[in-house]
């Protein structure tokens, strides 16, 4: 056992170690940071000890005061005898609260809880003799079991196709739950087989990262846990507390891919907890492990608005679509100062996301900087880089890396025009269309993209693509050449990186009103004959009027939904529907050339 | 017989003596006024008030001056609306029931006709701060000083049309008074003969319509509109006259535009050639006490 502590501790440089005695057990609690800041509180879920929060743990303790501890039966906290009525929600409040007292004597905790860890806290933040030693609670992957009776029963007494749906859907994600309930052969199967294969089980079903976690405990934690449910779930399912408001804010965490528990379960919580705020996070259940970076980010933002009320921004009236998903998240868009690219970094700024501009004008990627900040955007940069430059676009990596952090999701969005025929399009106008549009995209993924799955935490990739990459045409051989290849790229990319939880998205908007017309280069004519056809171009283009806004709208729903190709514009669907199912006719069209 | 002369010195100002003085001045004054009832109306909105009755009030307090005809009804946009968001037919103008909320920008715009003269003005506001709003009227600066330079430059009004659009995008804002019939950035007035009675039809003041539309056919046949488009009718050189010109900002569900008389002469000098009729408006004095600041 003490080799098994022993190697925990080794995890958390600085940790120091105390034990609690309450109620005829000892709590092993350990704190990280200095005492006089703002106290953290990380509870584990199960089958879990306090190791499942190392990660978390150590980015939290430069800012806070962090305390992990072993609920009663897990790691080297002991366990009540006997096993059975030893683990009541009761009791674990009797637990937390001699935590609390021990570590925080005259300030509030900032809890946070993850799995069974969240469902204790919500028992915590919600029974009134824990009022005044909880500043704030942020659940991930684990309901009130109070809030899920009534759920349950508010949809048993009107099954609606949808209630039924939603009813069958969590009932088939908690079959674990059912098998918890059968006495020993729970416990005969963790202390066997189950308990020795668990962690690769983790490692190849949830993606978590190989290391200390689990640690060598799991198989007696397990065991005892299993008493948390048993103890627990029938008589609060059965007779769920009607008044278990939160009365401490919340901030719940929502992973959209968890596989025990419905996204549905929260639906309607703000009836529970009135100052909730909301996240979305594309990720498996044990996120504590897989997201470390996301989740720190965001409880040390929670936690700080509640520490200083000052410094809080103005709440809005409602937040901005997907705030949920990417609020905080580090978001770079190249080709920046104009266009989609510009409204792609206002969406996302608007989503509370930090934007890093970059475009190769750069007055225009500081405008662009400027006024997503003045959007919402927490914070944002401009960055001049042409994406076509190699040596360029590693160096903002490193320093974008540097400075702010491993980007969650990039936009190549960088793209010139180039129209004429083939026959007078020149190896020059070739070399630079490819640079930009082809070279810049590869150059973004290879050096981005590496440094997200160096990271391990996910990610997306967009690429900005075009209808012309599966639509021929005449008159844009070399700019639609370069679009398929994005096009391509980006699929054979998510292909790869799908194993990384990297998503990849291929944007193909249309006709867009953007100046992209009227920097267009046409080749085999002369400089009037261009400027003529760019000025006409952009009138159409003007006539058509389809907003970069709604192009950026679409972008943000595709990494939210992790779109694989995504037309956007009515003629950019219907030339993707025929370069399926009518292609000769695409081929026809190709050859009428437009009068410009 | 008088009117008839009036109107046209009007239609032509500076054609016989540079500037009929007494002209621009029945001009300025309805502007003016119509800019004090903006204000006036604006300091009295709350949370609460809908666009329809924040138009009431524009028009209960120019009515209680002596305004009798209209080139246009008073507008109320609230909110998005103030960017057009989402306007398909022009019916979405008129004022909705949308209620003000503390942070919302609003846009009050109107058309008066007082003593025979006609203007037609944009004021923007928001209820308390609006942080994105602010930054849209100040950048309405650039437009201004654009639009008289290139006037007086004597370009295509189409062409300078393009220009400001594209000053726009470089702003990052969206281009909204394409969302006005026929997409106008300005559209030419004049003054309006007194009637006893003074119908309006879909909000529009007959009589002012009747004098759009004989510009209008004037202008066709002479190669020139009075409506400032995007269009190939607009493809034609300042006409003298009064413009009344309305770039409007969209960024974001936020708008913002002002809206004031041009005055194009055919004089030689370029200083007469063009201004704006009056310096003393809200949003003047704004970007001066800004420039006074910084």
């Amino acid at each position: 056992m003490s080799g098994v502590s022993g190697a925990g501790a080794a995890d958390l440089p600085g940790a120091r170690e105390q034990w609690v005695r309450t109620g005829g057990i000892e709590l092993c609690v350990v704190e990280l940071g200095e005492r006089g800041r703002p106290t953290v509180l990380l509870v584990h879920g199960y089958p879990d000890s306090k190791e499942v929060w190392t990660e978390v743990a150590e980015r939290l303790a430069t800012r806070f005061h962090v305390v992990l501890y072993d609920v009663r039966g897990h790691g080297r906290s002991t366990a009540p005898q006997p096993l059975r009525g030893g683990f009541t929600l009761e009791k674990l409040t009797d637990d937390f609260l001699a935590v609390a007292d021990a570590v925080s004597p005259d300030r509030p905790v900032h809890l946070v809880g993850h799995d069974w860890g969240s469902v204790q806290g919500w028992e915590f933040a919600t029974v009134g003799r824990t009022e005044g030693r909880i500043a704030s609670f942020t659940s991930m992957s684990g309901p009130s079991l109070d809030h899920f009776g009534h759920w349950i029963k508010k949809r048993m007494s009107r099954p609606t196709p949808r209630a039924a749906a939603q009813l069958l859907g969590q009932a088939t994600k908690s079959w674990y739950v059912y098998m918890l309930h059968t006495p020993v052969l729970p416990e005969l199967a963790w202390r066997g087989p189950l308990g020795k294969r668990w962690p690769k089980m983790l490692q190849r079903v949830e993606k978590v990262p190989a290391g200390s976690y689990p640690t060598a405990s799991l198989p007696s934690d397990a065991a005892h846990g299993a008493w948390l449910y048993r103890d627990n779930v029938r008589p609060r399912l059965r007779r769920p507390r009607s008044d278990a408001f939160a009365h401490v804010p919340v901030q719940l965490i929502t992973p959209t891919g968890d596989a025990f528990l419905s996204e549905r379960l929260y639906d309607g919580l703000e009836r529970w907890a009135p100052d909730l705020l909301r996240r979305t996070l594309p990720a498996k259940h044990w996120i504590p492990r897989t997201r470390p970076d996301q989740l720190a980010s965001w409880i040390a933002e929670f936690v700080t608005a509640r520490e200083e009320p000052a410094a809080r921004a103005p709440r809005q009236k409602a937040p901005a679509k997907y705030a949920d998903r990417f609020g905080g998240q580090l978001v770079l868009v190249t080709g920046a100062a104009s266009g989609i690219g510009r409204a792609t970094a206002f969406a996302f700024a608007e989503a509370g996301a930090r934007v890093v501009a970059v475009d190769r004008d750069a007055e225009g990627a500081a405008r662009t900087a400027d006024m997503a900040r003045l959007v919402g955007a927490s914070e944002a940069w401009a960055e001049c880089v042409d994406v076509s430059d190699e040596q360029a676009m590693e160096k903002l990596a490193a320093k974008v890396a540097a400075e702010h952090g491993i980007v969650d999701v990039l936009v190549n969005n960088a793209g010139i025009g180039l129209s004429g025929a083939f026959l007078d399009t020149t190896a020059e106008d070739w070399k630079k269309v490819l640079d930009v549009n082809l070279w810049g995209v590869i150059h973004g993924c290879r050096i981005f993209g590496k440094q997200m799955a160096e990271r391990g935490q996910g990610g997306h990739i967009v690429n900005t693509a075009s209808a012309a990459a599966y639509l021929p045409s005449r008159t844009l051989p070399a700019y639609s050449t370069s679009k398929a290849a994005v096009l391509m790229l980006s699929e054979c990319l998510r292909a790869e990186l799908a194993s990384k939880s990297i998503g990849v998205s291929a944007i193909c908007p249309g006709i867009v009103n953007t100046n992209i017309t009227a920097t267009s280069r046409f080749a085999g004519v002369d400089e009037a004959e261009e400027k003529r056809r760019q000025e006409r171009s952009s009138r159409l283009y003007g006539l058509r009027n389809f907003p970069p806004e709604k192009v950026a709208d679409a972008i943000l729903r595709a990494v939210v939904r992790n779109e694989a190709v995504v037309p956007v514009t009515p003629e950019s669907k219907g030339a993707l529907w025929m370069s399926r199912f009518a292609p000769r006719a695409l081929r026809r069209i190709a050859r009428v050339e437009p009068k410009l | 017989m008088a009117g008839d002369t009036r109107q046209r010195t009007a239609r032509h100002p500076g054609r016989h003596s540079g500037r009929p003085s007494a002209d621009l001045s029945g001009f300025r004054e309805v502007q003016r006024l119509s800019y004090e009832c903006a204000e006036a109306v604006a300091a009295q909105l709350r949370p609460g008030v809908t666009e329809r009755e924040a138009a009431r009030m524009q028009r209960e307090w120019l009515r209680d001056r002596g305004v009798r005809d209209w080139f246009h009804l008073p507008f109320a946009w609230f909110g998005d609306r103030t960017a057009f968001a989402n306007f398909r037919i022009p019916l979405q103008f008129f004022p909705t029931n949308r209620r003000l909320e503390p942070g919302m920008p609003f846009i009050l715009d109107m058309a008066p006709v007082y003593k025979g003269f006609s203007a037609d003005i944009g004021y923007s506001g928001s209820l308390g701060l609006n942080p994105v709003q602010d930054r849209l009227m100040s950048d309405l600066q650039a437009h201004r000083r654009l639009i008289l330079e290139q006037v007086r430059e004597r370009r295509s009004l189409r062409e300078i049309y393009e220009d400001v659009e594209r000053l726009m995008n470089r702003q990052g804002y969206a281009n909204r008074h394409r969302a006005y019939p026929f997409g106008v950035i300005a559209h030419k007035i004049d003054r309006v003969k007194e009637r006893r009675w003074s119908p309006t039809a879909f909000g529009f003041g007959t009589q002012s319509l009747k004098g759009l539309a004989s510009d209008a056919l004037h202008g066709h046949r002479e190669g020139w509109s009075p409506l400032w488009s995007p269009y190939h009718f607009s493809d034609h050189p300042p006409q003298p006259g009064l413009w009344a010109v309305e770039p409007h900002l969209g960024f974001r569900g936020t708008g913002a535009k002002f809206e004031e008389i041009l005055v194009v002469t055919d004089s030689r000098d370029p200083e007469e050639s063009a201004f704006w009729l009056d310096d003393d408006l809200p949003h003047v004095r704004r970007w001066a006490e800004e420039e006074k600041a910084a």
